[in-house]
């Protein structure tokens, strides 16, 4: 049996399942407790499982973060929750430096259950503080596993993977994909980590999307297909792990590969996935791949302004259009 | 101890304790002329009426994203910044809206920007959370708590080393106070005897904490002690208890004896942003403190039973504001969008933009 949710709905599932099933999860952040989270995620885990295993925080993201690791070599398993994904540069030496590396430096001996959600992505005019995406940084950290889940049973599913993974997590929950409703099932799954999912099948060209870009490049594929243009679209599910056997079979079959992100395009996860498509499967392609991006400007508060800096279906369209010779 | 709501009892135990050990009798000091008085109130005025006219304007969509109302601080920025003079500078948090009137920007130029006009202070950029009348002295508005910190510790060195006698005010919120940049940059500032005034707007919420919950001591003011400087909890409320505090503190400033760190303590008796539900606290346990402690209630009182000015001009004062606000909404509604060749221009300077683009 399955029933439709919200990702919002399916995460708060997953938090109040995981904290039933395992007394050593707790979740810490400002406004997670008595508010339930600044867009209502963590709604009802105060009032179930109490003040103790569910804090709310003082404004102290470097001291909460590492407050996380420190819980995690010792027994717990920590959620860290971060308000906005924008201020995740606070607690960046605790996760840059101690998080990432901390089992290693140590010779592998230590465990580090840990997770750190924070929402992303651009919309609604919340300019150049609150808007951004930085998987490709944390992506960069040796260490670090980066998860952006985008549909209910994916956000479900994923979460559940990353507070029982031995290993710390940077799980981005898009803003604008809190309300996406789909169908999730009444039993208990996990999905593992490194395991794209096809979203549609198409034979000409590939589009591998993360994030809410899924959906603007399945609403872009659904117009194209209507001019016989027939896209394949893949979601990664998770940054790193990175499933690139899923790309390579997808573009042996169309040839051509554009990648999409909401992420500014310059250093962006963008340019790594085609590097790697290049050097693994560079014969396969028949096209130049191209990716689609946001601009590489802060975020501007103007709605017309930021309209031009995050990527639109359009946009996918035009280039896919493009690579097709069909403008 | 972990967060926990607040009760109505807990609220007006609160209250009673800021009766006793923080409120202070509206006086104006005798360094005050009546014209300077009139200022404060008409400035205070101003706040009160735009702030009271974002939030209309936000569910009306024409200012969107992210907006805070400075309803309730009032006396805070405006009894501070009439300190000031000019080439004095301070630094803003997310709620900035206050700072732009207190050091003496354009409305029209600031409800541009709200609504993310091509003549707004940013030129559409910014918005509310990022507002910024540097030309006023007022170095912007922030979304990351605390981040003002050592831009203030900053400005005040460069006044320092160009040997100026320009003060920095750097305006932070409770929340602010347990951020790390808190500390270090007060520790700096004071290790440098910089010419900075640390004005903490304790308004005892960070969204759903309350600052009884989020430190050991929730007063703000003791903490100087450990980094060798004063430190004093003022009525935020009353404008001319911080006025005097931030004198006070620019007079020791200028003989070179360092940064003074005041807490001016008020309550956030309104949302945290302009959308806020509240559903952290029950809305009636805000209800005493705003009706006996609104600073433009108080002042407009404290005009009147001081002589200083009639019902009528106060009144008056009052209407005039409420004008300046609607000719700012009517402003700002007729004013241009940026067009869209704007949008990388301030990305870098002209120089490098002319050099290399910006893309």
């Amino acid at each position: 049996m399955s029933r439709a949710i919200t990702v919002k709905k399916a995460i708060n599932e997953a938090l109040h399942e995981e904290f039933k099933r395992d007394p050593s999860v707790i979740i810490m952040g400002c406004d997670v407790g008595i508010r339930g989270g600044t867009f209502g995620v963590t709604a009802g885990l105060y009032d179930k499982f109490g003040a103790e295993r569910v804090r709310d925080t003082p404004i102290s993201e470097a001291a909460f973060i590492g407050a996380c690791l420190g819980a995690a070599i010792t027994g717990l398993r920590p959620i860290g929750e971060v308000l906005f994904s924008d201020w995740i540069t606070i607690p960046m030496d605790q996760i840059v430096n101690q998080i990432a590396k901390i089992r290693y430096m140590f010779g592998g001996k230590i465990n580090v259950p840990l997770v750190i959600r924070a929402p992303v992505g651009a919309g609604g005019g919340q300019a150049a503080q609150h808007s951004q995406s930085f998987e490709a940084w944390f992506s960069h950290v040796p260490g670090l596993q980066v998860v952006m889940p985008i549909t209910p049973y994916d956000a479900k599913g994923l979460l559940k993977t990353a507070i029982r993974s031995n290993d710390p997590v940077l799980f981005f929950e898009h803003k604008r994909g809190y309300e996406i409703q789909g169908e999730v099932p009444d039993e208990e799954y996990t999905i593992p980590f490194g395991q794209a999912v096809v979203r549609r099948e198409g034979s000409d060209v590939t589009i591998v999307a993360t994030s809410i870009m899924v959906h603007k490049a399945l609403a872009a594929a659904e117009e194209l297909g209507a001019l016989g243009i027939k896209c394949e679209v893949i979601d990664p599910r998770t940054i790193y792990p990175f499933d690139y056997d899923a790309v390579l079979k997808s573009i042996s079959k169309t040839h051509r590969l554009i990648v999409t992100h909401e992420a500014n395009r310059r250093s962006g996860i963008g340019a790594e996935i085609i590097s790697q498509v290049v050097e693994r499967g560079f014969e396969e392609l028949d096209e130049r791949p191209v990716i689609v991006a946001g601009l590489n400007v802060p975020m501007p508060y103007n709605h017309t302004l930021e309209s031009m800096v995050i990527p639109s279906e359009e946009k996918i369209k035009q280039t896919v259009l493009k690579m097709m010779d069909k403008v | 101890m972990p967060n926990r709501r607040i009760s109505m009892e807990e609220s007006l135990t609160k209250l009673k304790q800021f009766k006793k050990e923080v409120m202070s009798e509206l006086k104006a000091p005798a360094d005050l002329s009546r014209d300077q008085i009139l200022e404060i109130y008409r400035k205070m005025a101003l706040i009160r009426e735009f702030d009271t006219n974002v939030k209309d304007l936000w569910k009306q969509n024409f200012i969107y994203g992210l907006a805070h109302a400075y309803l309730g601080a009032e006396a805070v920025a405006v009894g501070a910044c009439a300190a000031l003079k000019k080439g004095d500078t301070i630094t803003s948090t997310h709620r900035g809206h206050g700072h732009v009137i207190a050091m003496g920007g354009d409305v029209n130029k600031m409800m541009s920007e709200l609504m993310g006009k091509a003549d707004g202070y940013c030129h559409g950029k910014g918005g509310s959370m990022h507002i910024a009348s540097v030309d006023d002295g007022m170095l912007g508005a922030t979304g990351i708590v605390a981040s003002g910190m050592p831009i203030a510790v900053g400005s005040a060195l460069s006044s320092q080393v160009q040997k100026k006698d320009n003060v920095t005010i750097c305006f932070h919120g409770d929340g602010g106070t347990n951020q790390g940049i808190w500390h270090s940059s007060i520790n700096l500032a004071a290790a440098w005897k910089l010419p900075v005034i640390f004005l903490c707007e304790n308004n005892q919420w960070a969204i759903s904490m309350q600052y009884s919950n989020a430190t050991g001591n929730p007063k703000v003011s003791d903490r100087a002690k450990g980094y060798g400087i004063p430190g004093i909890t003022v009525d935020g409320f009353n404008p001319f208890a911080v006025y005097e505090a931030v004198r006070d503190a620019i007079a020791r400033v200028r003989k070179g004896d360092g940064p003074t760190l005041i807490e001016a303590r008020y309550y956030r008796y309104i949302g945290h942003f302009v959308a806020d539900d509240e559903r952290y606290r029950d809305i009636s346990t805000n209800n005493p403190w705003q009706e006996e402690m609104d600073p433009l209630k108080r002042m407009r009182e404290y005009l009147i039973s001081s002589g200083t000015a009639s019902a009528e001009e106060v009144e008056r004062i009052y209407s005039s504001m409420i004008k300046k606000v609607e000719a700012a909404i009517e402003h700002a509604k007729k004013a241009p969008e940026p067009s869209t060749d704007t949008l990388w221009d301030g990305l870098y300077s002209p120089e490098f933009m002319k050099k290399y683009g910006g893309e």
